[in-house]
């Protein structure tokens, strides 16, 4: 059975690593604030006894005052996995870090949430819309697009 | 190595004479009238191999028996459309089993999928690389009008947006035997086409030139 | 300069253009190719013909008014998106489901993970260049099982059978013995894909070696499925993370060892062989009892989010909901197992010829309705 590792779990650990990082512990994830998030995750995917190499998804939710980007990664060798959100409270110019050089499934996923979001991610080498064409004016999946 | 003499197919050569014999007698007897002409079957009309119809009626036979499809499947139906295509409903018994990977040789594009905004302008583009005389089936409800996805903000509300459509297929999705029905549906209308231009017109645009 | 050096060929690479409609893309799906001759160097996808909008579409739908959207994801297995999406509302609402109805699903998702593979092995020897042959005959087994289908809801593409809490209706008296002569025949019939095409010269030279997808890159990725399993990844969900009863019954994991096409391509045969176990053991089995929990129509789960995810046949197929206790989720996200196996097919293709990109694209086996959604 695939162990969903509870915020608690890791919180300590990441405090000490990369204190003031942590922005909420729930109890299935820990939500960490954007310009910690590359090193938080180069952290999860390195080290032994966590070693989060292979990466479920990436999504975007967007709660009318922020964006929350979620993370979900699993380990194929302790068999664990683990969930990890940030924040973006932009609304006008959302950015985020990209995991691309880590996880390179990361790719098309977060040229998606670009495309339907308007989430930016930095580091991305390729970074246009995904699904819908070039001029297209607005990003679908928000909660105030209007058709 | 020794021939064993019970073995049915040696015989003694009396008994390949009589044999002989038995067979000269059959042919004899069932020699006793003369076999008809290879041709004696036909009808005297047939046999002066001129037919009398309308150009109309041969040609609209001909393209109606020999539809070949476009490939342009999209989504779901395609899979419906395949399996009409398949072993069981066997399409090929309607002339159309070929699949023309090529526009500019196929004459019927059955539309099986979701049409988005994406995709209109390749579609567009492939109905005006077929050559006439060419028709559409519009197969499944993405097809005849957006269907299950109407509201959504990358799909077209239906074919007829983009390009003109013959007949239209209801279902989600169509069983092969709708499609099927759909197809001759399409055969019945082909049957009525007017290609030749009434003869009295032509005669009185002769007069005036 | 002398005369051969005049003489001396120049070369420039150039992009050519594959689909969107294209016999061989397995849907609306246009790769940008940099050939150089023949040869490739890169490959850029282009998705989106396709783009349904499916995930806005769930924000407008209720809770049960989204399956029938599932089914239009992936359409040659919906029953498994269906099924993931019912796994993901009742671990959001924490609903138990009666056993007969966990005994079904799995004997329906196996179902369909044999009429997937039989298309997959089909459409993939199609565009490996044997024409039409082995996708009729592909064909022929998958008409049999849709009638086991057919049988059960009266659909042959678009089920729509799972329900939050269960099952829709239970199967009728007549299921469980076609059912049964339909498990007897059917290994025969692997037998005779086997027999036809195991040891063919041209099939083994057109995909031994070719696109070969090293272990660690399909891990990095996120591939999942049958093509992380013949890349020699030890992962599947089924004995990973067991859901609904899958940890009652005796299944092997077959797998390969180099990642290229002909190991896809065999481990997509001995998974076939597996599901065929795994009815086995579901059918003799079974309980009786309901096929539904008592859930009321208009579901309102509570607050918070679930991500659910089973092994569907192409890989992982997840579903992330997110609910704010009304009848229609505030966000639903559905895992698209196609576009992230699609993420390594850059690194497989590069230096391998036309035909091979045809072939490696054909042996991952996607469905654009997944990439896109």
């Amino acid at each position: 059975m695939t162990v969903a590792l509870s915020g608690k779990d890791i919180a300590g650990q990441l405090e000490e690593k990369f204190p003031g990082s942590i922005e909420e512990t729930g109890p299935e994830c820990i939500v960490v604030k954007s310009d910690s998030l590359l090193a938080v995750a180069e952290y999860l995917k390195n080290t032994g006894s966590l070693a989060f190499d292979y990466f479920n998804y990436i999504t975007a939710v967007d709660y009318y005052s922020y964006f929350e980007i979620v993370y979900q990664f699993t380990s194929t060798t302790h068999n664990h996995s683990f969930v990890l959100k940030t924040r973006c409270y932009d609304r006008e110019n959302p950015t985020v870090p990209s995991v691309i050089g880590l996880w390179q499934g990361a790719d098309f996923q977060e040229r998606e949430i670009y495309d339907l979001m308007g989430v930016k991610f930095e580091g991305h080498p390729n970074l246009k819309r995904l699904f819908l064409w070039e001029g297209f004016q607005g990003h679908p999946l928000r909660k105030d697009y209007l058709q | 190595m020794e021939i064993s003499s019970d073995r049915e197919y040696i015989y003694t050569s009396s008994e390949l004479d009589r044999q002989e014999g038995q067979l000269i007698e059959e042919v004899k007897a069932g020699a006793r009238e003369s076999i008809p002409d290879p041709d004696g079957w036909l009808e005297e009309e047939v046999k002066k191999n001129i037919m009398l119809s309308s150009v109309d009626a041969v040609l609209n036979w001909a393209r109606r028996s020999s539809l070949w499809t476009a490939i342009c499947f999209p989504a779901c139906c395609a899979f419906e459309f395949i399996a009409a295509e398949g072993p069981r409903f066997d399409m090929s018994r309607f002339g159309m089993e070929i699949l023309r990977a090529s526009p500019r040789q196929a004459d019927l594009m059955i539309t099986a999928g979701t049409l988005t905004w994406k995709m209109a302008p390749v579609v567009r583009r492939i109905y005006n690389q077929m050559p006439e005389p060419k028709w559409v089936i519009a197969m499944g409800a993405c097809a005849i009008s957006g269907g299950i996805f109407r509201s959504s903000y990358n799909v077209v509300p239906g074919y007829n947006k983009i390009i003109p459509v013959d007949v239209y297929v209801p279902g989600c999705p169509p069983r092969p035997e709708a499609l099927i029905y759909g197809v001759q549906q399409l055969q019945k209308k082909i049957a009525k086409e007017h290609q030749i231009l009434d003869l009295p017109q032509k005669l009185l645009k002769g007069k005036k030139e | 300069m002398t005369t051969t050096e005049m003489m001396t060929l120049k070369t420039e690479p150039f992009v050519l253009n594959f689909g969107p409609v294209h016999p061989s893309t397995h849907g609306v799906y246009r790769m940008r190719a940099t050939l150089d001759g023949e040869v490739l160097l890169d490959i850029e996808p282009v998705m989106g013909y396709l783009h349904r909008g499916i995930e806005k579409l769930t924000e407008e739908r209720t809770y049960s008014g989204i399956i029938p959207l599932t089914d239009r994801l992936d359409y040659i297995s919906p029953m498994s998106n269906n099924l993931g999406y019912c796994l993901a509302v009742e671990k959001l609402a924490g609903i138990k489901i009666p056993e007969r109805a966990d005994y079904l699903r799995v004997i329906i998702a196996e179902l369909q993970r044999l009429a997937n593979h039989c298309i997959a092995v089909g459409s993939f020897l199609n565009d490996c260049g044997a024409y039409y042959t082995p996708f009729m005959y592909a064909f022929r087994e998958r008409e049999k099982i849709i009638d086991l289908f057919d049988m059960v809801c009266g659909q042959r593409l678009t089920y729509n059978y799972m329900r939050i809490g269960g099952v829709s209706q239970d199967i009728p008296a007549e299921f469980l013995p076609a059912l049964k002569k339909f498990v007897g025949q059917m290994s025969r019939w692997i037998d005779e894909y086997d027999m036809l095409l195991m040891q063919n010269e041209i099939l083994l030279a057109r995909t031994k070696s070719v696109g070969v997808l090293p272990r660690e890159t399909a891990i990095n990725c996120g591939i999942s499925g049958p093509v992380a399993r013949a890349s020699g990844v030890n992962w599947d969900i089924r004995k990973n993370d067991p859901y609904s009863v899958y940890d009652r019954f005796e299944f092997d994991i077959p797998q390969g060892e180099t990642g290229d096409c002909y190991d896809r391509y065999r481990v997509r045969i001995e998974e076939m062989r597996q599901s065929l176990r795994i009815i086995k053991q579901a059918m003799n089995d079974i309980p009786a009892g309901p096929v539904r929990a008592d859930v009321p129509h208009l579901v309102r789960p509570p607050k918070g989010e679930a991500y659910a995810h089973l092994e569907a046949p192409k890989g992982e197929l997840g579903y992330y909901l997110v609910s704010d206790n009304s009848i229609a989720p505030y966000r639903c996200h559905i895992r698209p197992t196609s576009l992230i196996n699609l993420t390594a097919l850059r690194e497989m293709v590069k230096g391998w010829k036309v035909a091979d990109l045809i072939a490696i694209f054909g042996s991952i086996d996607i469905t654009m309705g997944e990439v896109d959604r």
